[in-house]
C-alpha cells in the first residue's frame, strides 16, 4: 500500500480551465507509481474569488464539498482534508465538524495565520478530540514574510505541537522550498511533528538528513504538485531502507495517526 | 543507453551533499542505469579560475570510460582559448561556463566572444540556470541565477553557438523557444532536470510544443537524485524512438556537431 499524504485537486470554480485533466492527470500518474490513496486538499477557489492563502468561508465551503465528490465518486482512492481559515474561527470549527462528518480524514491549515498564533488553538483540539492530524503547510526557514500568505516555519509548528502534544501534526513538503535542515533541526524533540516528504526538491542528502533527524517512524511520503519527484525519493528509499521501514514511510505511519479505518487496508 | 548531461563530482561548498565522489558517482550511476555521465568539477564553480580544475577533470575521466568530461572555461581570464583548445583535443562533448558565478555579465562581451569560440571549435556551451532552488539557497551563496535573456542573446550572438541548458523550467524553456527564430531555437539543447511531471505535466507539454528533438536527459546529481530524470520519463506515454532521442540519441547529435 502506497499512501500520499499530500496531495491536491481543483474544480470549476478555480482560475484553472484544466482543472480536470490536472485532476485526472494525478489519478492516472498515481496508477502508474501505484498510489493507493491519495489524501488531497482543495485551498478554496485557488485565487480566484479569494486568496490561495486566506481562503473566504464561501470558497472554502465549495472547495471542501468538490473534494468530498471526488472523495464520493473514488471513495478507495482519494480522501480528503478539510481545509479552514482559522481568522473565521467559528466557521472553521463548523466546517471541520461537517467535512469530518462526512468522511475527511484530517485537517489542512495553508498559511492563513502564523502556525504559533493561539487561534489555531482551538482547531488543534477539535483534531486531537476526533483523532485526526493537521497537515500544516510550512516555508522551510521563513527569512521574511512573503506576499500572500502568511507562512509558517518549522520553529513555529513546534510551538504548537508542543502546545497539543496528543494531536498529529503534519510539516508540509519538506522538498517544497526552503532550508530543510532548518525545519529537521527544530523538529528533532517534537515527536508529535511528521515530516510529509513531499515537494519539487530532490536534493542529494534531504532523505538521509530526514533519518538521521526525526527516524523513519516519523516520515511520510507524500507528493504535493510534482509526482515525478515523488516517485523519485520513493525509489530512492526503496533502496535506502529495510523493507520494514520502507513499508512504515509508505502507509504504515500514515495509518497510524489518520483515524482508524481511513485507508483499505487499515 | 542513458546518458546523463549534467553530472558533477567533487564537494558542493554550501551543504552537506553525498556522493561527490567518482566511485559514488559510479554506484548512482549503476543504481539508475545510466550508461555515461557528462560531468563537471563541482568545486571549481565557485573558484576565481575554474579551469584550475580541469586537470584533476580530464585525469578522473580518463580513468573511467562511462565520464565524459565538460571542462570549465571562464572567458574573463587570460589563457582561455588554451582551455577551449584542450577541450576538444579531449574530446569533450561540451564545455561549460557558469557566467553568474563567475561574476560575468551573462550575454556580455565575454560571453559573447566565448559563444563565437564554441561555435567556431563546434563545441557545444553548456549553462547552468541555477543548482538549487532558490528559495533554499546558503545566505552567502548569491548568484544570480542565469536568465533567459541571456540565453536568447547567445543564440543570437552567433549562428554556429549551440547551446546546452540545465536546469530550465517550463516558463524559461518557452520564453526562450518562442522568443527565438525556428533557427536559432534549434540551437539550443534542454536537460529535463528542472521540468516537472504530473499533474502539471510541463514536460509532456513541452514535448508538444517545443519538440522531443531539443531535450536531453540530465539529472544535476549528486546536487539531486537522478532518480527524478527517470521517473519523468516513465510517467510518459513515448514511443521507444521518442524514449531514445532525449536519453542519449539527442545528446549524441549535438555531440557531434
Amino acid at each position: 500500500m502506497l499512501i500520499d499524504v499530500h496531495a491536491h485537486f481543483y474544480h470549476d470554480r478555480t482560475p484553472r480551465a484544466d482543472w480536470r485533466e490536472r485532476n485526472a492527470s494525478r489519478l492516472r500518474a498515481g496508477e502508474k507509481i501505484g498510489i493507493t490513496v491519495h489524501v488531497g486538499s482543495i485551498l478554496g477557489s485557488w485565487g480566484r474569488t479569494s486568496p490561495i492563502y486566506f481562503p473566504s468561508p464561501a470558497d472554502l465551503e465549495y472547495g471542501n464539498d468538490a473534494l468530498l465528490a471526488l472523495q464520493r465518486d473514488a471513495p478507495t482512492r482519494i480522501r480528503g482534508y478539510v481545509t479552514v481559515n482559522p481568522n473565521y474561527i467559528a466557521h472553521a470549527l463548523a466546517e471541520i465538524g461537517r467535512c469530518l462528518a462526512a468522511g475527511m480524514i484530517g485537517i489542512k491549515l495553508a498559511a492563513s495565520r502564523r502556525a504559533s498564533d493561539p487561534l489555531l488553538d482551538p482547531v488543534c483540539q477539535l483534531a486531537r478530540e476526533r483523532g485526526v492530524p493537521v497537515l500544516h503547510h510550512v516555508w522551510q526557514h521563513r527569512r521574511r514574510d512573503w506576499p500572500g500568505q502568511e507562512a509558517s516555519d518549522a520553529v513555529e509548528l513546534a510551538a504548537l505541537a508542543r502546545r497539543h502534544p496528543e494531536a498529529s501534526f503534519l510539516l508540509a513538503h519538506i522538498g517544497g522550498g526552503g532550508d530543510w535542515e532548518h525545519s529537521l533541526a527544530a523538529l528533532r524533540d517534537v515527536a508529535n511533528v511528521y515530516v510529509d516528504l513531499s515537494g519539487s526538491g530532490v536534493d542529494g542528502g534531504m532523505l538521509e538528513s530526514c533519518l538521521e533527524a526525526v527516524g523513519v517512524e516519523r516520515l511520510l511520503w507524500g507528493a504535493d504538485l510534482t509526482l515525478d519527484t515523488a516517485w523519485a525519493k520513493l525509489r530512492y528509499l526503496e533502496r535506502l531502507l529495510a523493507p520494514e521501514d520502507l513499508e512504515r514511510v509508505k502507509w504504515k505511519n500514515a495509518a497510524r495517526i489518520f483515524p482508524r479505518g481511513a485507508f483499505p487496508a487499515d | 543507453m542513458r546518458i546523463d548531461v549534467s553530472a558533477f563530482l567533487g564537494a558542493y561548498p554550501y551543504r552537506r551533499v553525498p556522493g561527490t565522489s567518482p566511485d559514488a558517482l559510479r554506484e548512482a550511476m549503476d543504481r539508475v542505469r545510466i550508461d555515461a555521465a557528462w560531468v563537471s568539477h563541482l568545486p571549481s564553480l565557485f573558484w576565481r579560475a575554474p579551469g584550475e580544475g580541469n586537470a584533476w577533470l580530464y585525469e578522473t575521466a580518463s580513468a573511467e570510460r562511462r565520464f565524459q568530461p565538460v571542462p570549465a572555461v571562464h572567458p574573463g581570464l587570460g589563457g582561455w582559448e588554451d582551455a577551449l583548445g584542450e577541450a576538444a583535443d579531449h574530446g569533450a562533448p561540451a564545455v561549460r561556463c557558469d557566467p553568474t558565478y563567475y561574476g560575468l555579465d551573462p550575454a556580455g562581451a565575454e560571453m559573447r566572444v566565448l559563444t563565437a569560440a564554441c561555435g567556431a571549435a563546434r563545441v557545444p556551451l553548456l549553462l547552468a540556470v541555477r543548482l538549487e532552488d532558490a528559495r533554499q539557497r546558503h545566505p552567502h551563496d548569491r548568484a544570480s541565477e542565469l536568465p533567459a535573456a541571456a540565453v536568447r542573446a547567445l543564440l543570437r550572438s552567433d549562428e554556429d553557438a549551440r547551446l546546452i541548458v540545465t536546469h530550465a523550467d517550463r516558463a524559461f524553456i518557452e520564453e526562450v523557444h518562442f522568443g527565438s527564430t525556428p533557427e536559432e531555437a534549434a540551437r539550443v539543447w534542454w536537460d529535463i532536470s528542472w521540468i516537472w511531471g504530473p499533474p502539471e505535466d510541463h514536460l509532456e507539454t513541452l514535448l508538444q510544443t517545443v519538440g522531443v528533438q531539443r531535450f536531453v536527459f540530465g539529472t544535476g546529481q549528486p546536487l539531486r537524485l537522478p532518480e527524478a530524470s527517470v521517473a519523468k520519463l516513465d510517467l510518459l506515454e513515448l514511443t521507444p524512438e521518442q524514449r531514445a532521442a532525449i536519453e542519449s540519441a539527442n545528446a549524441r547529435e549535438v555531440h557531434a556537431g
